[in-house]
C-alpha cells in the first residue's frame, strides 16, 4: 500500500516537473528565437526557421539602430525617466500628505486620488486629444510626460501610501521634537524609511511608460519624439521585408526591461505583491 | 493655528489633485458631452445631437462584433490568467526546491516585463505562414492539415491574439498567486497532510479558499485588463481582416482618427467606461463587505 502511493506520487511529480519545465521552454524559446533572428540573413529566415544562424554578425542590430531605433530609445529612455521621478515625487507628496496631515474632506480627496485607479485611458483619449491640441502640446515631449504622470499617479500613491500608514507615528512626533518642520521630517526621515516601497514603484513605472502603447501612439507623429513601442512599429512598415532588422529592434526593445526585471526581482515582487495583495 | 495646519495640508496634495482634475478627470466628463455631438470636419464646428451616436452604435454591426471579441478576450483570460494561474501557481510553490521555485517564477513572468509590441511583432512572425515556427512545427509533428495563415483568416485572427496575450500574461498572475499561497501558514497543510489528505484535495479544501481575495481581485484586474485591449490588436491585425478581430478600443481609435468621427468614437469611449466602472465598483461592493477600513 505504501509503495503503491509513492509510486503513484513519484509519477505524479514526474509529471508535474515535466509539464512545468515544457512551459518554461514555450516561453524562453519565442524569446530565443526572436534574439537569434536578429543575426540572420533574410534568406536565412526564410529557410528552416529552427535553424541557428549561420554565422553572429551585428549587422542588423547596427542597421536597426541607424534606422531609428537609436532615436526611439533616447525618447523612451527621456520619458521614462522624466515620467517615473515626477510621478513618485507627486505621489509621495500626496501619501504623506493623505497619512500625516489632518486635511478637510480627506476621505473624498483619497476617494478623488485613489479612483483614478478605476478608469480606462481609452474613456479620455478623444477630450484629451482636443485638450492637448489647444494648448499647444499635441505632439511634443511634454503629452507623454504629462499622460504618463497623470495616469500613473493613483497606482503609485496607493502604493506609497499603504507603506506610510505603516510607519508609526512616534517618528512625526520625534521629528517635532527636534524642531523639524513637516517638510524637513518628509525629506530627511519619513522619505528615507519608505525606500522599499519608492523602489518598487520606480521599477513598476520604468516598467509601465517603456512598454506604454496607447498614448504614445495617438500623441505622436514625429520621429524624434516616438517611443520604442510606436518606433518598431514603424520599423515593421518602412522596410518591408527585411525582417531580420525588425528582429533586431525587438531585441533592443526587450532586453533593457528583462534585464531589470532580473536585477531588481526582490522589489518588484514585493512592489507587484503590495499593489495587489493589499 | 489648528485652521492654518489644516490648510497647510492641502499644499501636499494639491499637485496630484490638480494633474488628475486636468487631465483625468475633466476629460473624462467631456467625453460624456461630446458623445451628445457631431463634428463637421469641414466646416469646423460641432452640434448637439442627442443620443444619435447612441443609436449608431446599436446598429453597427462591427461594434457588437468588438464586444463579442472583447467578451471572448475576458472568457479566455478567466480561465487561463485567473483559474489556470492558479493551478500553476500551486504546482509551482508544490516544487521541493526552492531553486526550481524561483526561478520558475522568474521565467514564467519575462513576456509580462517586455512590451505587448515586442510579443505581438514576435507572435505576428511566428503565425506567419512562410517563416513563422507554429506552422512549421505543426508540419514537423506531421499535423499539416492545421497549418493556415493564423492571423490573415476572418476565423482564427482575433484567437491568435487571445493566444498571444495568454502567453504574454500568464506568468504575471502566476507570480502573484504564488505570492498569496506562500502566505498561507504551512501548519495548514502539515495538518491536512496528516489527516490524510492528498495533494488534489489540499488544493481544493486549503489553497483555494485561503486565496479567495487574491482570485477575486486578480478577476477584476483580468476583466477590466480585457475590455481596455488595443496595443496587440494594433500590432498583429489592426483589427482586420474584414474587422473580424476589432476589439473597442481599436474601433474607437479607427472612428476617432481614422475617420474623424469624435461624436461615434466617444460614444464607443463610453460604453468603455462604463464596462470598466462597473467591474471596479464590482470590486468595491466585495473588499468593503470583507473589510470596513479604507
Amino acid at each position: 500500500m505504501v509503495t503503491r502511493t509513492s509510486l503513484l506520487g513519484v509519477v505524479a511529480r514526474t509529471f508535474v516537473a515535466s509539464f512545468l519545465l515544457a512551459l518554461a521552454v514555450v516561453v524562453i524559446y519565442p524569446l530565443l528565437w526572436m534574439v537569434l533572428n536578429g543575426f540572420k540573413t533574410n534568406s536565412e529566415l526564410f529557410g528552416n526557421p529552427f535553424a541557428l544562424p549561420l554565422q553572429l554578425t551585428w549587422d542588423n542590430y547596427v542597421k536597426a539602430w541607424n534606422r531609428g531605433v537609436s532615436s526611439y530609445l533616447v525618447t523612451s529612455v527621456l520619458v521614462t525617466v522624466t515620467a517615473t521621478i515626477a510621478t513618485v515625487f507627486i505621489s509621495a507628496w500626496a501619501a504623506y500628505g493623505l497619512t500625516r496631515m489632518q486635511i478637510p474632506f480627506s476621505r473624498t480627496v483619497l476617494a478623488l486620488i485613489l479612483g483614478g485607479l478605476m478608469l480606462a485611458p481609452a474613456v479620455a483619449l478623444i477630450p484629451l486629444v482636443k485638450m492637448f491640441q489647444a494648448l499647444g502640446l499635441y505632439n511634443t515631449f511634454w503629452a507623454l510626460l504629462i499622460l504618463y504622470v497623470a495616469f500613473r499617479i493613483p497606482f503609485t500613491t496607493f502604493l506609497i501610501r499603504a507603506y506610510m500608514v505603516d510607519l508609526p507615528l512616534e517618528i512625526d512626533e520625534a521629528a517635532a521634537v527636534d524642531g523639524a518642520g513637516k517638510a524637513r521630517a518628509f525629506w530627511s526621515i519619513i522619505l528615507p524609511m519608505c525606500k522599499p516601497i519608492l523602489v518598487s514603484s520606480v521599477i513598476l513605472n520604468i516598467l509601465f511608460t517603456w512598454n506604454e502603447y496607447l498614448f504614445a501612439m495617438v500623441f505622436t507623429s514625429g520621429g524624434d519624439l516616438q517611443t520604442l513601442p510606436i518606433g518598431l512599429t514603424n520599423l515593421m512598415s518602412k522596410h518591408g521585408t527585411e525582417y531580420p532588422v525588425v528582429f533586431a529592434g525587438m531585441t533592443i526593445a526587450a532586453v533593457p526591461v528583462i534585464l531589470l526585471f532580473f536585477l531588481t526581482q526582490r522589489y518588484f515582487v514585493r512592489g507587484l505583491a503590495d499593489g495587489v495583495g493589499k | 493655528m489648528r485652521r492654518h495646519r489644516r490648510t497647510r495640508g492641502w499644499a501636499w496634495v494639491a499637485p496630484a489633485l490638480l494633474v488628475l482634475g486636468v487631465f483625468v478627470y475633466l476629460p473624462l466628463l467631456q467625453n460624456l458631452q461630446y458623445s451628445v455631438m457631431k463634428w463637421d470636419i469641414y466646416a469646423g464646428g460641432s452640434s448637439f445631437v442627442g443620443m444619435a451616436n447612441y443609436e449608431k452604435l446599436a446598429g453597427d454591426p462591427v461594434f457588437w462584433r468588438a464586444l463579442l471579441n472583447n467578451s471572448a478576450y475576458a472568457g479566455v483570460s478567466l480561465v487561463c490568467q485567473v483559474f489556470g494561474a492558479l493551478l500553476l501557481a500551486a504546482l509551482v510553490e508544490g516544487l521541493r526546491s526552492e531553486r526550481w521555485r524561483r526561478a520558475l517564477r522568474a521565467i514564467y513572468f519575462v513576456p509580462s516585463a517586455i512590451s505587448l509590441t515586442v510579443a505581438g511583432l514576435l507572435f505576428y512572425f511566428i503565425y506567419e505562414p512562410e517563416l513563422g515556427i507554429l506552422n512549421a512545427a505543426l508540419r514537423g509533428v506531421g499535423l499539416d492539415s492545421l497549418t493556415q495563415a493564423w492571423l490573415g483568416q476572418e476565423g482564427t485572427a482575433i484567437w491568435a491574439v487571445i493566444a498571444m496575450s495568454q502567453w504574454q500574461g500568464f506568468g504575471y498572475s502566476t507570480l502573484l498567486f504564488a505570492i498569496a499561497i506562500q502566505r498561507i501558514p504551512q501548519d495548514l497543510y502539515d495538518a491536512a497532510s496528516l489527516d490524510g489528505v492528498g495533494p488534489v484535495r489540499r488544493f481544493l479544501q486549503v489553497t483555494v479558499p485561503l486565496t479567495r481575495e487574491m482570485t477575486g481581485l486578480m478577476i477584476i484586474v483580468t476583466l477590466s485588463g480585457a475590455f481596455q485591449v488595443f496595443n496587440e490588436v494594433m500590432v498583429m491585425t489592426s483589427g482586420g481582416p474584414n474587422n473580424s478581430s476589432q476589439v473597442l478600443v481599436s474601433w474607437l481609435y479607427r472612428m476617432g482618427f481614422g475617420r474623424n468621427d469624435f461624436g461615434y468614437a466617444a460614444a464607443i469611449a463610453t460604453v468603455i467606461f462604463v464596462l470598466t466602472l462597473g467591474v471596479a465598483l464590482l470590486q468595491l461592493a466585495i473588499t468593503r463587505k470583507r473589510r470596513v477600513e479604507w
